[in-house]
This record gives structure tokens, C-alpha cells and sequence, in this order.
């Protein structure tokens, strides 16, 4: 097995050196093999909760076949509220991230650039970022009720401090050369801040963005299930009321796609952002 | 001249908080507001709701619940991770069906639990580990793939395998990222304490402020909430200072590398 393993590592970097004409057909199959692992595995899990309800060792009441769920999902498809209920979900999400985006980077930006600011707020920032969100679900009914605003607070309050948080790390990487030089070039603060600050801050931001746009999609359900803001989590909570077992499993399953989703889009958005950073760094590896 | 740098520094962490909570007090000393009560209320109201038989029969509770789910979910994620991140087929296979439970938002997992588990203790702490295991386990995984090459060949060479690998390698390389997902764990593990007992629950934080609210009794919810906010904020404190005792060496070399 190890030596196996060694022999395609060494013709593998052998492969690099002379050029792809010169890659070896023994490359190719391991990285095609491994998506195929992966839908072995989801078909995998799939037979499982099939078959798991059809011997008896779990209730088909509480766990229905993989079969159900799916005719159950394929319902909901063709259903207007399960959209509308999708576009509820999405807007919260969305609005909620872009207000805590920009909110986060723009206060990150002033906070960090300014030393004494910094040194004011740390404390208050350490205190604040790691209160719950929940906590806020009894005001946010108590002032909202079932609002579209109610979910706002919560998503804005949980992602906001995902995103300042980075900003401000990112603003502290700054290289202080690169910083003294173009202040000895008079750039002024503007300046500065577009090209010396923003570009160190931007793989931060990313990084902030993407833990946020997560963090949102969970406050975002967690308000309708709770609260009952209109959306797939109060969808969840109608058919668990109801009895409704496979529409339960096909809303959650929606809800895991989605933040499959969010998760992929995210990456796809840092890399093409990013694009400049790592090509550097990886020229700089190698 | 030491006494200024402390007074500086004093000022710099207490000066802000405390404006903060004096505009807070002031600005609400005479609300007549029913769902904004005065600051003095509200700490009036904390003084009595969560000092005497509350503190037993709530608080307490929860915190139990909170801790055994998510030592629990500790233990299983560590020990998937290990076993996944180990083995390059195992890992290859469950990758995406990982991604997937890990995408699910927790909170969702609330009511398809309760089918299988009630709405007892049971519920509440399965609850908190189905979301707390996953950022352990995918950071484990990720962990223990990244194991420094030369380190592990060097292990090899040495003739060190098994347990002693396991304990002085893998789990030491990988303990920087185990703590990442712990991290992130532990706020999931409470808001889903919180959740699973605003749900369905006889006792508990979340129950106690839901029912609060429910009979707007608003200063007691506000205490409620004060009290979260501080118990968030302890966690993660104690989180830091067990962090920076187990992760020193991860911490110095870190800085080492940084400014040599």
C-alpha cells in the first residue's frame, strides 16, 4: 500500500516536471475515483434509510423511507407555498448578510484604522460577540412580532460580529513597511486605506463573509421555527404540529441543500475575489 | 508611572462599557415605554428572579445539558474525525454526505428529534450534539489530513505506531484545528440549549424567558436575556483561558514564527 502510494507520488511529481504529455495514466484514475467515493456514499446513506424503516428497527412513524421523503419533496415542488416559503427564507438570509456586510466591513474599516477607537472598543466588542443571538428572540417578538424585521435582528446581530471581527484582524495584518512606505509616498488616508488596507483585509473579509452567510442561513430558519416568521422553518414547525413526518424530512433535507448551497457559492465568491492573493502565494511556494 | 499605565488601561477597557450602560440607564430612567423598562428595573428584576430557587431549578439545568451534549459531541467528533481523517477511502466516501448533515441548520433538527427522543432531557442534550458534532468532526478531519509530512515519516522511521502515533502525532497536529471547531461548537451548543427548551420544556433558561415574555412580564424577560448575554460571554472567556493553556505551545510557536 505505501509503496504504491509512493510510486504515484514520484511519477506524479515526475509528471510536473516534463509537462502534461508526460503524466502518467495512473494520475488520472485517483482523482476521478474520489467524487465516485463520495456518491457511493450518498447512495450509501440513501439505501440506509430505505431499508432501516422497512426492518422494523425504527418506527416508519418517525423515520420514513428515503422513497417517502422524496415523493413527499417532489409535492412540495409543486406546491406555490413551499416557493413562497423559499423566497421568505432567501430574502431574510439575503438582507440580513448584505445589512451586516456592509455594516461590519464599514465599522471594521473605521474601528481599525484608527488605533485609540480600537483601543476604546476592544472590550465592548469581546463582550458583545459572543452573546447569543437567541437571547434576542423574546425582544425581537415582543417589538416586532412575526415581522420580516424580527428575523432581520436576529441575523443582522449573529453575522455583524462574524464580519467586524475579520475586518479588524485583517486590518491588524497590515505589513507596517508597506503602510510606512506609502505614507512616505503621502498617500493620504483614503489612499491607504483602497490600496494598502482593503487589499490586506479582503482575504478576512472573505473568510468573514463566508463564516457569516452560514451563521445568517441558521438565524434565518431558527426565527421562522421559533418565532414563526414566514418561511421554510415555520413550514417545518406547521408539519411537525401536523403530523406530517416525510414533509418534515423533505423541508429539513431543502433547508441542508440550501446551506450546501450557501456553503459552495461562498467559496466560489472568495476564490474569484481572491483570485490575485493565492496565485502570489502559490508562485511565492513554489 | 505604573499606576498611570494601569489607570490607562483601565480606562481603556472599562471606559466605553460604562458610558454605554450609563446612556442605557439614563436614557431609559424614565421610560414609560412598557417593553423598554428602566435599566434600574430591569437589574432590580435580576436581583430577584435568578438568585434564589431559579438558580436551581433553571439555570443549573440547562448548564447540565449544555455541558454533557456538548463533552459528548466532543468525544464523537474527535473520534469519527480521527477515524475519517485517517483513512483516505473512509474519507472520500463520507465527504459529501459530512457536507451535507453539517449544512443543515441545527435548529431544524429540534422537532424531527423530538419524534424519536420526546421532549425530555434526552431530547434537549441529542439535540445539542447533533449540531455540535459536525464542526468538530470536519475540523478533525481536516486536522489530521494536514499532518505534517516529514513529522509523520519521521514517526515511521522511528518505529512509533499505534496509540502512541495516535497521541503524540496525529492528535497533537491536529489539536489547533480540533480547538477551532470546538470553538465554534460552543456558541452552536447554546443557542440550541436555548432553542430546544423554548421548544418544549418544564424547566430551563429559554423556557423560563419564553414564559416571561409569553406573560409579559418584561423586566423579568430583559433579565432573562442580561443573563445570556453574561453567560455567553463567561463561556467563551473560560473557552479562551483553557485554550491558551492547552494550545501554549501551538500559541508560542505561532509568535516565533511570526517575529523571528
Amino acid at each position: 500500500m505505501t509503496r504504491a502510494a509512493v510510486t504515484t507520488d514520484a511519477a506524479g511529481s515526475a509528471g510536473t516536471g516534463t509537462g502534461p504529455g508526460g503524466a502518467p495514466a495512473r494520475r488520472l484514475p485517483e482523482r476521478a475515483v474520489a467524487p465516485l467515493r463520495g456518491l457511493a456514499g450518498i447512495a450509501g446513506l440513501v439505501v440506509v434509510l430505505e431499508v432501516l424503516p422497512h426492518t422494523g428497527l425504527v418506527s416508519a412513524d418517525y423515520l420514513p423511507p428515503a422513497s417517502e421523503t422524496v415523493g413527499a419533496l417532489w409535492h412540495l415542488l409543486a406546491e406555490q407555498t413551499f416557493w413562497t416559503a423559499l423566497g421568505d427564507t432567501l430574502t431574510g438570509w439575503g438582507l440580513g448578510l448584505a445589512i451586516s456586510v456592509v455594516a461590519g466591513v464599514a465599522a471594521g474599516l473605521v474601528i481599525g484604522s484608527i488605533p485609540v477607537l480600537r483601543a476604546v472598543t476592544a472590550s465592548t466588542i469581546e463582550f458583545l460577540r459572543p452573546i447569543p443571538s437567541v437571547a434576542l428572540i423574546p425582544v425581537a417578538v415582543l417589538l416586532y412580532g412575526t415581522d420580516l424585521r424580527s428575523k432581520l435582528l436576529l441575523v443582522v446581530y449573529a453575522s455583524f460580529w462574524q464580519v467586524i471581527v475579520q475586518v479588524l484582524a485583517g486590518i491588524q495584518d497590515v505589513d507596517p513597511v508597506a503602510d510606512d512606505t506609502a505614507r512616505s509616498y503621502r498617500l493620504g488616508t483614503w489612499g491607504r486605506l483602497r490600496h494598502v488596507m482593503w487589499p490586506t483585509a479582503l482575504p478576512y473579509v472573505m473568510t468573514g463573509v463566508r463564516l457569516a452567510a452560514t451563521v445568517a442561513l441558521i438565524l434565518a430558519v431558527t426565527a421562522e421555527l421559533v418565532i414563526g416568521a414566514p418561511g421554510l422553518g415555520q413550514e417545518i414547525a406547521v408539519a411537525q404540529t401536523s403530523g406530517a413526518v416525510p414533509q418534515v424530512y423533505a423541508l429539513v433535507l431543502v433547508t441542508g441543500l440550501l446551506g450546501v448551497a450557501v456553503n459552495l457559492v461562498a467559496r466560489a465568491v472568495e476564490r474569484r475575489a481572491l483570485h490575485w492573493h493565492q496565485s502570489v502565494r502559490t508562485e511565492v511556494a513554489v | 508611572m505604573t499606576v498611570l499605565t494601569v489607570l490607562r488601561r483601565a480606562l481603556l477597557l472599562l471606559g466605553l462599557p460604562v458610558v454605554l450602560f450609563a446612556v442605557w440607564w439614563f436614557a431609559t430612567a424614565d421610560s414609560t415605554d412598557f417593553y423598554v423598562p428602566p435599566l434600574s428595573a430591569i437589574l432590580g428584576a435580576f436581583g430577584k428572579v435568578w438568585t434564589g430557587e431559579r438558580l436551581l431549578s433553571d439555570v443549573v439545568p440547562s448548564l447540565l445539558r449544555l455541558t454533557a451534549g456538548y463533552l459528548l459531541a466532543v468525544v464523537v467528533g474527535v473520534g469519527l474525525g480521527l477515524l475519517v481523517g485517517m483513512r483516505r477511502v473512509v474519507r472520500d466516501v463520507l465527504e459529501p454526505v459530512l457536507e451535507l448533515f453539517r449544512a443543515i441548520p441545527p435548529p431544524v433538527l429540534v422537532p424531527v428529534i423530538m419524534l424519536f427522543a420526546g421532549i425530555g432531557d434526552t431530547m434537549k442534550v441529542i439535540v445539542i450534539v447533533s449540531g455540535c458534532v459536525w464542526p468538530i468532526l470536519l475540523n478533525t478531519v481536516e486536522g489530521v489530513r494536514a499532518v505534517d509530512e516529514v513529522l509523520s515519516d519521521t514517526c515511521r522511521s522511528y518505529g512509533i505506531t499505534g496509540a502512541a502515533r495516535l497521541r503524540h502525532l496525529v492528535l497533537r497536529a491536529a489539536s489547533p484545528q480540533i480547538v477551532t471547531g470546538m470553538r465554534q461548537a460552543l456558541s452552536i451548543g447554546i443557542i440550541l440549549m436555548v432553542i430546544s427548551e423554548m421548544f418544549a420544556a418544564s424547566n430551563g433558561l429559554g423556557f423560563t424567558i419564553v414564559q416571561f415574555q409569553r406573560s409579559f412580564a418584561i423586566p423579568e424577560m430583559w433579565s432573562g436575556v442580561l443573563l445570556l448575554g453574561i453567560l455567553g460571554f463567561l463561556l467563551s472567556l473560560l473557552f479562551r483561558f483553557a485554550e491558551n493553556r492547552v494550545l501554549a505551545w501551538y500559541h508560542g510557536l505561532r509568535r516565533a514564527q511570526r517575529n523571528p
